[in-house]
């Protein structure tokens, strides 16, 4: 009989080879996938994680790298704070829209004003659009008790209706010959984020989410709310006898992950998106889910894990350009990362050992 | 004029997908497991069974492998968490995400073509919305009444003192969430067969999760999980009165109303339960614990 026995504490070996173990599973399993749906295993499996970087249309594709993986590490940053705590938000989506559309607002009320003041005071809005999503849900459960998983993952929903409303009504380009969709930003040098060094796809929003993973983790190493996060984690009675207000603690992460989010959608908006439009939501919010998982809730995980799953955003629409391959492929394989990771996980709990009948 | 009848039958249909998904998770949940994955279950339920429905030109045919469709993918949430002991809550988001990936790339092929027309039952009212109604007393029987349903209940409430009278824990609880699998599965193939007649990518549109928010409202019993099904329909069925009339409110904005009216819901059953001191039916023990026999 194999028997799985609990380790004193988790082992710190298998904490980093497990994610690695993750990665090569997911390979194999999505080479599976592709020979049976009728692909290449090695060429859709090359397409994917090597010719984004490497291949002959590297130069296009790297610079891609870093504009998808700063909205996943700027997200997962705030999510991994509350996982840690065991406060799940799971509606980063809806707050990653939120945000993109409070601070567009700015713009576009302020059209067409020229100030430097401008971009900064679109990232406040953008954080305090973000912060104010998230916050509903925690004052939700902190007064009512309601679980800030359903709550979150509801408030999504209705930020996607608010995109397409304000897409079609409010935020309307009055000079868009009626199409859907707000001006586009891009062209309006005030509320522009625009690639700061060319040839690097780097715009603020990756300036953002290199600062949100050193402020993580200084947060969760070296200050004592961190500590508080990590003590209410794994053992919650433990800390509230010692002090911890479980409330504080609630709108701490669901404050701090909205307003993370909340940013990432403004860098978004005002740069590689351009607009506000119906589809500002592109799945973000629930790949970094992923991300910070991926990354074992750890900053410094999460930075690797954020460009990982950012490199599959690229190999799967490279593929899909070259092979034609299906374009849920990238969404199939992250779901089959995750569940291999959970499983993988068991490892670093448990030892294995054999049994001796008794 | 709007006709009362014609309205209920309307109410019973929408609310039929989220009747059948929150019954399963009722079960689930009531063994004592958090299972988030129901709208990755029901999005793989309702293209299996379109997908079935369509080459087999028998709608019932699809209903079925929807069922199976949705129990399979429910057994990689139970294996992760009943063997592998993983985190309930991070494995049902796996499970979703899996589900919606899955659906998305297996879908193309079946988009554009139309469902086979479904045979009325009795009272011109599918046959399938018949089963869902059916459902509810089946299982409040089968919790309250049946022995099988007692052990599946000490399996939720205390797994420690359910394993120490000798009961399956994790079996118990593996079954569970197959047969919560299989009524997300049919709940989800509704909406494809039963009503949009065809298949689109997102279709189920977060019915899962509004039907965890109903196990929730239901305080854990079947006729709620009636209640707040049909609660959810007649919103649904308000609002698209109120586009049909032509109500000067962007359709964006009344199309939040299911997700406004779950929220709403969902605040006021968890205040009660937080402020009434007997307000009863409170969730399983053991839900969302994994559990682990050392011995």
């Amino acid at each position: 009989m194999i028997q799985l026995v609990p380790r004193q504490g988790v082992s710190n070996g298998w904490q980093i080879a497990t994610p690695l173990l993750a990665v090569l599973a997911t390979m194999v399993a999505g080479g599976i996938l592709f020979a049976i749906i009728g692909y290449d295993p090695v060429a859709a499996i090359r397409t994917i994680f090597w010719d984004p970087l490497f291949g002959p249309a590297a130069s296009y594709s790297r610079p891609q790298l870093l504009v998808k993986a700063a909205p996943l590490i700027l997200i997962a940053s705030g999510l991994a704070v509350g996982f840690r705590a065991g406060i799940w938000n799971i509606g980063a989506e809806g707050q990653y829209i939120i945000g993109g559309i409070t601070g567009a607002a700015v713009a576009l009320a302020l059209y067409p004003l020229e100030a430097w003041w401008l971009f900064p005071v679109m990232v406040l809005a953008g954080l305090a659009g973000g912060w104010a999503w998230g916050m509903i849900p925690a004052l939700l459960r902190n007064w009512f008790g309601a679980s800030e998983i359903l709550v979150s993952l509801m408030l999504v929903y209705v930020a996607q209706r608010i995109a397409a409303w304000m897409a079609f009504g409010p935020m309307r380009n009055p000079e868009g010959m009626g199409f859907p969709g707000s001006r586009n930003l891009q062209q309006y040098p005030s509320a522009a984020n625009p690639e700061l060094l060319t040839g690097t796809g780097a715009h603020w929003g990756v300036v953002a989410a290199a600062l949100a993973v050193l402020a993580t983790w200084f947060l969760m190493s070296r200050h004592i709310r961190g500590f508080h996060l990590r003590a209410a984690g794994i053992a919650p009675r433990a800390a509230r006898f010692a002090g911890v207000n479980p409330q504080t603690l609630v709108a701490f992460c669901l404050g701090l992950s909205g307003a993370l989010a909340g940013a990432a959608g403004l860098f978004e908006v005002s740069g590689p998106a351009g607009q506000v439009t119906a589809q500002l939501g592109v799945g973000y919010g629930f790949t970094a889910i992923i991300v910070a998982f991926l990354g074992r809730l750890h900053p410094v995980g999460i930075l690797l894990a954020g460009l990982l799953l950012a490199l599959t955003y690229i190999g799967g629409e490279l593929a899909q350009l070259t092979m034609a391959l299906p374009a849920a492929t990238v969404q199939v394989f992250q779901g089959m990362l995750l569940f291999f990771l959970l499983g993988f996980d068991l490892l670093t709990r448990f030892q294995i050992r054999r049994s001796i009948a008794a | 004029m709007i006709d009362p009848i014609s309205v209920f039958l309307l109410l019973l249909s929408a609310s039929t997908p989220i009747l059948f998904a929150a019954l399963g998770e009722l079960v689930v949940e009531r063994a004592g497991v958090l299972n988030l994955g129901v709208e990755g279950m029901m999005i793989a339920g309702a293209l299996a069974g379109f997908a079935a429905a369509y080459a087999s030109g028998n709608p019932f045919l699809g209903f079925l492998v929807a069922a199976l469709a949705g129990a399979t993918i429910s057994m990689l949430f139970a294996l992760l968490t009943q063997v592998f002991l993983a985190n309930q809550v991070a494995s049902g988001l796996a499970l979703t995400l899996f589900g919606l990936g899955l659906a998305a790339m297996f879908g193309k092929p079946f988009e554009g073509v139309r469902a086979p027309p479904m045979p009325m039952g009795p009272l011109r009212i599918n046959w399938i919305v018949w089963l869902g109604l059916a459902m509810v007393p089946a299982i409040w029987w089968f919790l309250n009444r049946s022995r099988a349903g007692l052990i599946l209940r000490g399996v939720g409430e205390n797994h420690d003192a359910a394993h120490a009278l000798g009961y399956g824990v994790r079996a118990t609880r593996a079954a569970a969430v197959a047969f919560g699998g299989a009524m997300a599965g049919i709940g989800g193939a509704f909406i494809s067969i039963a009503t949009v007649l065809q298949w689109t990518e997102g279709m189920t549109a977060g019915a899962g999760w509004i039907a965890l928010a109903i196990v929730v409202f239901s305080r854990w019993t079947a006729p709620g999980v009636l209640a707040g099904a049909w609660l959810f329909g007649g919103v649904t069925v308000l609002q698209l009165r109120l586009q049909a009339a032509g109500v000067d409110v962007p359709v964006q904005l009344l199309s939040m109303a299911p997700y406004l009216a779950t929220i709403l819901v969902l605040v006021l059953i968890s205040a009660r339960q937080k402020f009434s001191r007997h307000a009863g039916g409170a969730a399983p023990g053991s839900l969302g614990i994994n559990f682990h026999a050392l011995r």
